[in-house]
């Protein structure tokens, strides 16, 4: 799949070379990635029955049932009814996790709970399970505004993650802001740039023919511009996370969503 | 069960109705690779059926180019009351399937 994001690589540097700061994305104009879509993705991302996602979010549903590790309690043991109990959660996450002394996302939290209440095996980042109970857990927020908290010791970590947004990295020597900003809604090769709302995460992408979380949309973005990726969980990655959910603050969160 | 059926749960009798059928699949082409170059060996569906009081109603073969977690939409009339079963044959012969009732009247 990183081969088709460097194969646009020559081309998009001569696209945007052209390209001098258009307007910066106004607060009022912000579109989720979902309004660029076709119709029939559009249909397909509404249609519960027709949307791939739904089957991590109904593996994750079992897998929330299922007890699990030395403890032997499953998560529905301690949070009850997901529907009540993890509605709107996903909408503020990263939150600020004081153990740690930085921000978690909501990813790193089910992992969390998973090793050190339930006592069980770490689930990989990009596992099967752990994407799945992402998946789950967002879900009960979907059609909730995104919400990030105003918990002041979150501020540096997002501070970081907008610094590096405008960052120009990798060979093309281009920020995130060079194409989510500055040239948002133009086309890169057959793709259509969207303004980088992390809405609907996680989510199935047509091109991975499978559900991914943020970071690794982050992570090809960065391929694509060919750097030198961040790793999964790293800090610089939730960083970045933390800003891009500010930006889309009120935003109605898709979970899963589905996007090209 | 990995499948996501839509059948309507009512018809009237004569009346077209629409089936969709999912089912969660990686669809393995047999053509790329994996870590190191090693080949990943083809492993997709490749026989659809759906029938309708133990009749073939519907049936599809599918290749190595159709989509992870093929979806097959397809039409039927509606002639009376029952249950629609829905089959999905893998390349080693495995079978999954599913059922969902219709009330025609
Ligand atoms: C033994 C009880 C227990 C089990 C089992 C458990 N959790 Fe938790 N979980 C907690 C507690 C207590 C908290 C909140 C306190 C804290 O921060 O640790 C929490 C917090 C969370 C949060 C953050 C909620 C928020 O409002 O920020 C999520 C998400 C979560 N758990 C998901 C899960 C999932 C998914 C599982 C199963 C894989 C699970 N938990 C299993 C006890 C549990
Ligand atoms: C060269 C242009 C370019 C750069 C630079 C770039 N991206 Fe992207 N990004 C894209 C394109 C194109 C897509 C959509 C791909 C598709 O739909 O096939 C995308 C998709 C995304 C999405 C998914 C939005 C959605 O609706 O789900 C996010 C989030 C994102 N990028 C964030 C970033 C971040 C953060 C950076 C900086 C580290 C970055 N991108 C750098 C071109 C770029």
């Amino acid at each position: 799949m990183a081969g088709r994001s460097l194969a646009l690589a020559p081309l998009l540097a001569a696209v945007l070379a052209t390209t001098v700061a258009v307007a910066d994305t106004l607060e009022a104009d912000r579109r989720s990635g979902y309004d660029l879509m076709s119709p029939e993705l559009r249909a397909m991302q509404d249609d519960d029955l027709s949307n791939p996602g739904m089957f991590w979010v109904l593996d994750g549903e079992r897998l929330w049932q299922e007890p699990a590790g030395a403890a032997g309690i499953a998560c529905a043991g301690c949070h009850g009814d997901a529907q009540e109990s993890m509605r709107g959660v996903a909408a503020r996450y990263p939150a600020f996790d004081p153990a740690l002394g930085r921000p978690q996302d909501l990813a790193g939290r089910i992992s969390q709970c998973r090793t050190e209440r339930q006592e069980a095996e770490p689930l990989a980042r990009e596992s099967d399970a752990l994407l799945a109970l992402s998946a789950f857990v967002a879900h009960q927020s979907r059609g909730l505004p995104i919400d990030p908290p105003g918990d002041p010791r979150l501020q540096p970590f997002r501070a970081k993650g907008a610094a590096l947004y405008q960052t120009p990295i990798g060979q093309l020597d281009l920020a995130c802001a060079s194409c989510h900003d500055r040239n948002w809604g133009r086309r890169l090769g057959g793709s259509t740039i969207p303004q980088a709302h992390p809405t609907g995460y996680p989510l199935y992408r047509l091109e991975w023919q499978a559900l991914g979380s943020l970071q690794r949309r982050l992570r090809n973005c960065m391929i694509g511009v060919r750097a030198t990726p961040f790793d999964f969980g790293a800090p610089e990655l939730i960083e970045l996370e933390l800003y891009l959910m500010s930006r889309a603050a009120g935003m109605a969160v898709e979970t899963p969503a589905i996007r090209p | 069960m990995r499948t996501l059926i839509n059948v309507p749960k009512t018809a009237k009798k004569g009346e077209i109705v629409e089936i969709r059928a999912m089912v969660a699949h990686p669809m393995e082409t047999g053509y790329r690779t994996g870590e190191n170059g090693v080949p990943i060996p083809r492993q997709i569906i490749h026989r659809f059926t759906c029938s309708f009081a133990g009749r073939e109603i519907f049936a599809a073969d599918l290749f190595p180019a159709m989509s992870a977690n093929p979806f097959l939409a397809f039409t039927t009339v509606a002639t009376g009351s029952g249950t629609f079963t829905f089959t999905w044959t893998d390349d080693d012969g495995t079978t999954q399937s599913a059922a969902a009732e219709i009330t025609v009247t």
